[in-house]
């Protein structure tokens, strides 16, 4: 179980879409869920018919929450109708993208509404089977989840003939066992069917072919868990909520150097430099930022000074040359050591590569390899020029995003920190921690 | 059955690759479309025929309009696709995956089996990345051992997964898995640290880098001090090329080198590794000569002499009828023809037979009888078979490749296979549509049952009598059925199947394929090493057709059939002398070593020491197939051509005996090679009218069926050895590779 | 051999897939739960259920990185030390641990108590520096809540060894 208080902070400047029963006692139970208009999404999409949903939530400017920032509608609209075959309906739990943690307390305190979410999707694109694939380290979310989907079958919103309307859909959670490569989809869906979780040749998308070569739509916890509010409080209010083109609010998840970490629901296109000040109390010990990941940690970093009015949403912060991803905002402040935080990093992605392609596989042991040497003191003058190229051979060249995730941070700190590698290759030694262990 | 709606040939879609127009089928990928335009995108995962992976990154081509670089394996082509191949960025990208992959590969080429033949040196050569920015410490494991024959050398692996694919799609073996992941990944075998699996060695001969390396040829030589030479596997009756790698008179690797011929690059244990019998220490090298009831090494030029005037001496007290010749599976045709021509020109008997495999004579009878010698089916055609019925037999055991091409109709080509069988062969468990299983021994009943549309007895059928009913209605429904059956069906049986197979109940051109056991079993019984039937299936008591031998072999033949091998063998037959080549008697009919006690005289010519030659007054130390040229005929019935590759010291082949004895008898044969003897068994043998200049280019080429044999003489004459994938009769005991492999110790009817 | 619960619970997890192949991992999970690790005989007891050879199951280990083959300790430190948690002083929790249950990364205390493991993300970034113990969350970390979790662990242990009285 996490720790609420110190998860939900809480702001002033919040939105509460997705959010708004978090901290109510048992609010995960389908008791306290039917209280607050409950299903109600889901017996008014039964109305609309999968045309009407679709279109609403195209219209609402709902983009995938995990990263890629597609449009969700869009993105449903793309299963074939007419064929014989079955079709699936995913949501991926397997959130590991480092600096996220906002589908936890989604799953946590509201089950519920990603449960219905996912029948709406489910009906939607004409599925009668969904899973919920949960990362591994999630096992009391599992439960938790579990549980709500009994209560959920209890209730007859799952199962044959849902609240009467002879739409079927039955409904199962699947653990994963530890890989961040899983969270890709067509790695999900491989995983899913007992398989090493590594990805697939695009095309075909999982749209078409899918889990057990069947159309299936691949969708994040949050993603999904924003579906019910849409249909209450239709399309327009949503999209309203947030800015041009990026409907809604975010769940985004500040971590690292601030004084109030937590994951605040804010409308999409919230400042940058205000969240950290405004929502997130500002820099401990009234250090200055060094530097922000906006997205989790395979987007490219920012500045301090580029985050002075960046509205946080997919088009702003792509314009800028990184990415909103998966809502992890990573504040560094002064003394960060950056060729430390970007080892660290590429520590992370050599051990994540799932080692099926070339550039990916060799890439990431690469990066960690000569970071850590770098970082260690014994440095040479070619390898930031070294680091910079080997992410460039990485970059656009692997099967799968993951390639990408470790190129575009790898790029970003050797680009604007530089001066900080070139700076341990010559001292030979890293000059953060002779300060901590003058300090210490 | 109506023929299929043939839809309408789908348009070609016309492209550019490098400026250069190519027109290609939908669907095409874009690294076989370049091929038609003669570039070579460089690749290791991608293999023609295997599942695509994406995996190795080296082709990344650029294609116009597209942001970022493409794979071209896992591209289709479409309309107006403009697509650079050789352009700067294209050339960055692959020198910068080679980079990557020589980051954890180790330098190791002086040392490594690839080396001038591996497909990461010549990519790096080409691409001139030779240079590396990695200064890290290498990731290093040491070597495997997989089994005696394979071994895995995890730092050489670049991760291609050809291995694990040909043994799955390919083999269906399965064998191979992933373990681990990122740069830690390695291929992993079956069972714990090793493989239990067929020991083909495909995954070595596919591995483009020295990664998996052979038992039989590591750390033994540089590639380019070998000898190449293609000729056919000596072992079973499906006639995979092979390339034959000799440095100083020794074998050191067999594969097909060039990936001709039906079998492409497909070769099984014993094409791959089975070869080694050929350099055992255990081999013949001089003539025996029993002296005062003890073999003792002689000379040719004493033994020659020795054997006419022995076999001169029996005809003089018994007559020509005393005398018999056991013929070979593995030897020529050239050789079969000259065996055959020794007994019935020259000692003047018909007595010729040796053990019969498989029942071709009653399918040329049969086909002969239906007018329908057109209708024997090739390798080839069983790969592109849209069903395939197989009764009796298990391939997998017995006709590696002919299984392989059994896989690969009904995996690629969506072919539909029928079994009937009276053990759960693989094949049936794996690929079969419909598998009827029978009691032992009931093939042919099963054939009397579905030929004579009536219902079987429960007794027969195993696995549910209604199998029967479905296996005939559902085939019924196919068209150009390929029927393959093993040497359960034999004499009348073959006729039913036959005719039943012509019938109207089969639509469209059924076609079969009659199995032997060994190399040429098929020419063996086509050169008419039988005692009712002259070559080609000529029947003895035919009198035109003894005429016309007896004309063109200068002597009269005795008018009526001669003994078989079964009265050749037992004592009370009245042979008093007996030739055998390239045959063990004694162990293939399981006779007791008194059983030839009355024979006055017994010559053997043999590779090695076997139960027979231990009976025999003369022992002539023969040739392998690897020592001699000639042709050897499929169990299809497909001529191929044998190319000598090396010698072994006092060895001659059969053809050198054959000719030598004839001399000895007084008779000086017109011919100096085994190709003058082709040339008369082209001119004057029905059915083998081939053509020359596409045996000698290396291709297979089909024969036809002629000729009216008499029906089968008796029972027992026709079995198979039932050889497993690890044995091959009598040569395989002395293959260290065959024996070495634990999976050859298994009971050998299913190693899985 | 496996409890009657848990042949129960992976009867019940392979009716949910039309592939019974698909339950592999969960089957594996909730059977390492129970054993403490991937036996040789749960991959057979899986092969066997979900109609695969056991090297399909094997591959399936080597990888997904919870997956275990040998037994680990009774309480598995996890402790995060990717970026979030780097930040606020995952590596000195990490450095902590090892000192305290002196053991290194993917060792077991020779009482077979205490294992430790650095991780990756945990999904805990904004209670960072976090750490799994099992799988239970603990957040927030410092060296004196290490302590005292260490301490509460350890009476566990002795109050459940026999012949102690709690």
């Amino acid at each position: 179980m996490s720790d609420y208080e110190s998860y939900m902070k809480g702001s002033p400047h919040e939105v509460k879409v997705i959010s708004k029963r978090f901290g109510l006692p048992n609010s995960a139970s389908i008791d306290v869920y039917l209280a607050s208009d409950g299903y109600k999404a889901l017996k008014k999409a039964l109305e609309m018919g999968p045309d009407g949903v679709i279109n609403e939530v195209k219209n609402s400017g709902l983009r995938g929450r995990g990263g890629a920032g597609f449009n969700t509608g869009l993105k449903w609209s793309f299963v074939p109708r007419n064929i014989p075959k079955p079709r699936y309906m995913v949501c991926n739990a397997d959130e590991s993208e480092p600096g996220t943690c906002k589908d936890r307390p989604l799953m946590e305190y509201d089950p519920h509404q990603l449960i219905e979410g996912i029948i709406i999707g489910g009906f939607a694109i004409g599925a009668h089977q969904g899973y919920v694939y949960v990362r591994g380290e999630y096992r009391y979310l599992l439960d938790i989840v579990d549980r709500a989907i009994d209560e959920a079958y209890a209730q007859g919103f799952l199962g044959k003939n849902i609240c009467g309307s002879g739409y079927d859909f039955e409904l199962a959670t699947h653990t994963g066992a530890g890989a961040y490569e899983c969270g890709e989809e067509t790695a999900l869906l491989n995983s899913l069917e007992g398989l090493r979780g590594y990805p697939r040749v695009k095309p075909p998308f999982p749209a078409v072919v899918g889990l057990y070569g069947c159309p299936t739509i691949v969708n994040n916890v949050e993603t999904l868990s924003n579906v019910p509010g849409i249909l209450l409080m239709g399309a327009e209010a949503y999209a309203k909520l947030g800015t041009a083109k990026n409907g809604g609010t975010r769940l985004f998840c500040l971590s690292g150097h601030v004084n109030r970490p937590g994951v605040y629901e804010l409308p999409m296109g919230f400042p940058l430099d205000r969240m950290i000040e405004e929502v997130g109390g500002g820099i401990p010990d009234g250090k200055k930022l060094k530097a922000v990941i906006p997205g989790g940690s395979s987007c490219p970093v920012l500045k301090a000074e580029e985050t002075a009015g960046l509205a946080m949403d997919f088009d702003s912060v792509a314009k800028i040359g990184s990415m909103l991803g998966s809502g992890g905002v990573i504040v560094m402040d002064e003394d960060t050591c950056m060729v430390k935080a970007l080892l660290r990093i590429e520590k992370f992605y050599a051990h994540e590569s799932c080692g099926w392609c070339i550039p990916c596989r060799e890439g990431t042991a690469w990066l960690k390899a000569l970071l850590t040497r770098l970082h260690d003191g014994a440095g040479v003058p070619e390898d930031p020029d070294t680091a910079l190229d080997a992410s460039f051979n990485i970059l656009g060249k692997t099967l799968c995003p993951l390639g990408d995730a470790a190129a575009l941070p790898a790029i970003s700190f050797l680009k604007k920190f530089r001066s900080e590698f070139e700076e341990h290759v010559k001292l030979g030694y890293c000059p953060h921690e002779r300060k901590a262990v003058a300090a210490g | 059955m109506p023929e299929a709606t043939v839809a309408a040939p789908p348009t070609n879609v016309t492209l550019a690759i490098d400026g250069k127009p190519v027109t290609v089928p939908p669907g095409t990928l874009l690294i076989e479309a370049a091929k038609q335009v003669g570039i070579e995108i460089p690749s290791f995962c991608y293999y023609p025929g295997l599942a695509l992976q994406g995996a190795c990154r080296m082709c990344l081509v650029s294609i116009e309009k597209m942001g970022k670089l493409q794979t071209a394996c896992t591209t289709t082509v479409t309309n107006g696709m403009a697509v650079h191949t050789e352009n700067e960025e294209v050339r960055n990208a692959r020198k910068a995956m080679l980079e990557f992959l020589l980051t954890n590969h180790p330098l190791d080429c002086p040392v490594c089996d690839k080396g001038g033949e591996c497909e990461l040196q010549d990519a790096v050569f080409r691409y001139g990345a030779a240079e590396t920015r990695f200064i890290e410490p290498k990731l290093h494991e040491p070597e495997k051992k997989f089994s005696s024959l394979v071994y895995y050398d995890r730092p050489r692996c670049i991760l291609c997964y050809r291995c694990v694919r040909v043994c799955d799609e390919g083999m269906d073996v399965n064998a191979y898995g992933i373990g681990f992941r990122g740069a830690h990944s390695e291929i992993i075998p079956n069972r714990g640290d090793e493989l239990e699996c067929e020991e083909c060695g495909m995954c070595i001969d596919i591995c483009p880098v020295g990664a998996l390396t052979s038992g039989t040829y590591r750390y033994k030589t540089r590639p380019w001090e070998l000898t190449y030479t293609g000729t056919i596997c000596n072992h079973c009756g499906d006639g995979c090329k092979t390339t034959l790698a000799v440095r100083n008179n020794v074998i050191l690797r067999a594969n097909n080198r060039d990936h001709s011929g039906f079998n492409g690059e497909f070769l099984c244990v014993k094409g791959r590794f089975g070869w080694d019998f050929v350099n055992s220490e255990k081999r013949l090298t001089t003539p025996l000569v029993r002296r005062n009831g003890k073999q003792e090494t002689a000379t040719w030029e004493e033994s020659l002499p020795l054997i006419a005037a022995r076999v001169k001496d029996v005809i003089a007290k018994h007559g020509p009828g005393s005398v018999g010749i056991i013929g070979s599976n593995r030897t020529s045709n050239e050789e079969n023809y000259l065996l055959q021509r020794l007994a019935r020109a020259v000692i003047g008997t018909h007595n010729v037979d040796h053990h019969r495999t498989g029942d071709f004579s009653s399918l040329v009878a049969a086909l002969t009888e239906a007018r329908a010698t057109d209708r024997c089916a090739t390798m080839r055609d069983v790969l592109d078979a849209k069903s395939i019925l197989l009764i009796g037999n298990d391939p997998t055991q017995q006709h590696p490749l002919l299984a392989y091409q059994i896989r690969q109709a009904v995996r690629q080509h969506g072919a539909r296979l029928y079994v009937v069988n009276s053990s759960d062969i693989k094949l049936a468990l794996r690929q079969a549509s419909v598998f009827v299983k029978v009691k032992s021994g009931g093939e042919a009943s099963a054939v009397r049952a579905l030929a004579g549309n009536d219902g079987a007895s429960g007794e027969l059928v195993l696995n549910g009598v209604e199998q029967l009913a479905i296996f005939r209605e559902k085939l019924a429904k196919e068209s150009d059925t390929v029927i393959i059956f093993g040497a359960e069906i034999r004499g009348a049986a073959v006729g039913q199947l036959v005719r039943w197979g012509l019938s109207s109940a089969l639509s469209g051109r059924t076609r079969f394929i009659a199995l032997g056991d060994y190399a040429n079993s098929r020419g063996a019984a086509d050169m008419g090493v039988l005692p009712q039937c002259l070559p080609g299936y000529q029947p003895v008591a035919d009198e035109a057709a003894r005429a016309r031998y007896e004309s063109l072999w200068n002597a009269k033949l005795p008018e009526s059939a001669g003994k078989n091998v079964r009265e050749m063998l037992d004592q009370s037959g009245g042979i008093k002398a007996l030739l055998v080549f390239g045959s063990n008697p004694v162990k293939t009919f399981g006779l007791a070593r008194e059983a030839l006690g009355k024979l006055e005289f017994l010559c053997v010519a043999e590779l090695f020491p076997t139960e027979t030659t231990e009976l025999a007054d003369v022992v002539l130390p023969a040739a392998t197939f690897a020592e001699k040229s000639g042709t050897v005929t499929n169990t299809c019935g497909e001529v191929q051509a044998l190319k000598k590759t090396m010698r072994q010291a006092g060895t001659r082949s059969d053809l050198e005996i054959l000719l030598a004895l004839a001399r000895q008898f007084g008779h000086e044969w017109p011919y100096r090679s085994a190709d003058d003897v082709l040339h008369e068994i082209v001119a004057q043998v029905p059915g083998y009218a081939v053509a020359l200049p596409n045996l000698l280019v290396g291709r297979a080429v089909p024969t036809q069926p002629a000729g009216n044999p008499p029906p089968l003489e008796r029972d027992g004459l026709v079995f198979s050895s039932r050889d497993s994938l690890f044995t091959s009769g009598s040569v395989s005991r002395h293959s260290w590779a065959l024996n070495s492999v634990d999976e050859a110790k298994q009971p050998h009817d299913h190693i899985f | 051999m496996l409890s009657d619960a848990l042949k129960a619970r992976f009867d019940q997890v392979i009716t949910r897939y039309p592939v019974k192949r698909s339950a592999i991992v969960p089957l594996l999970m909730f059977g390492q739960d129970e054993i403490g690790c991937v036996s040789d005989e749960l991959i057979e007891e899986i092969a066997r259920r979900v109609e695969v050879r056991p090297i399909e199951v094997v591959e399936d280990i080597g990888y997904y990185s919870m997956l275990h083959r040998q037994p680990i300790g009774r309480y598995n430190f996890q402790v995060c030390t990717n970026i979030s948690c780097l930040l606020r002083g995952g590596e000195e929790i990490l450095e902590h641990c090892k000192r305290k249950l002196g053991i290194g990364h993917r060792q077991t205390t020779p009482d077979g108590v205490f294992s430790l493991e650095e991780v990756e993300c945990l999904g805990a970034c904004c209670g960072a520096p976090a750490m799994q113990v099992n799988y239970d969350f603990h957040e927030n970390l410092t060296v004196e809540k290490i302590d005292r979790l260490i301490e509460r662990l350890e009476r566990e242990v002795r109050s459940q060894e026999p012949g102690v009285r709690t």
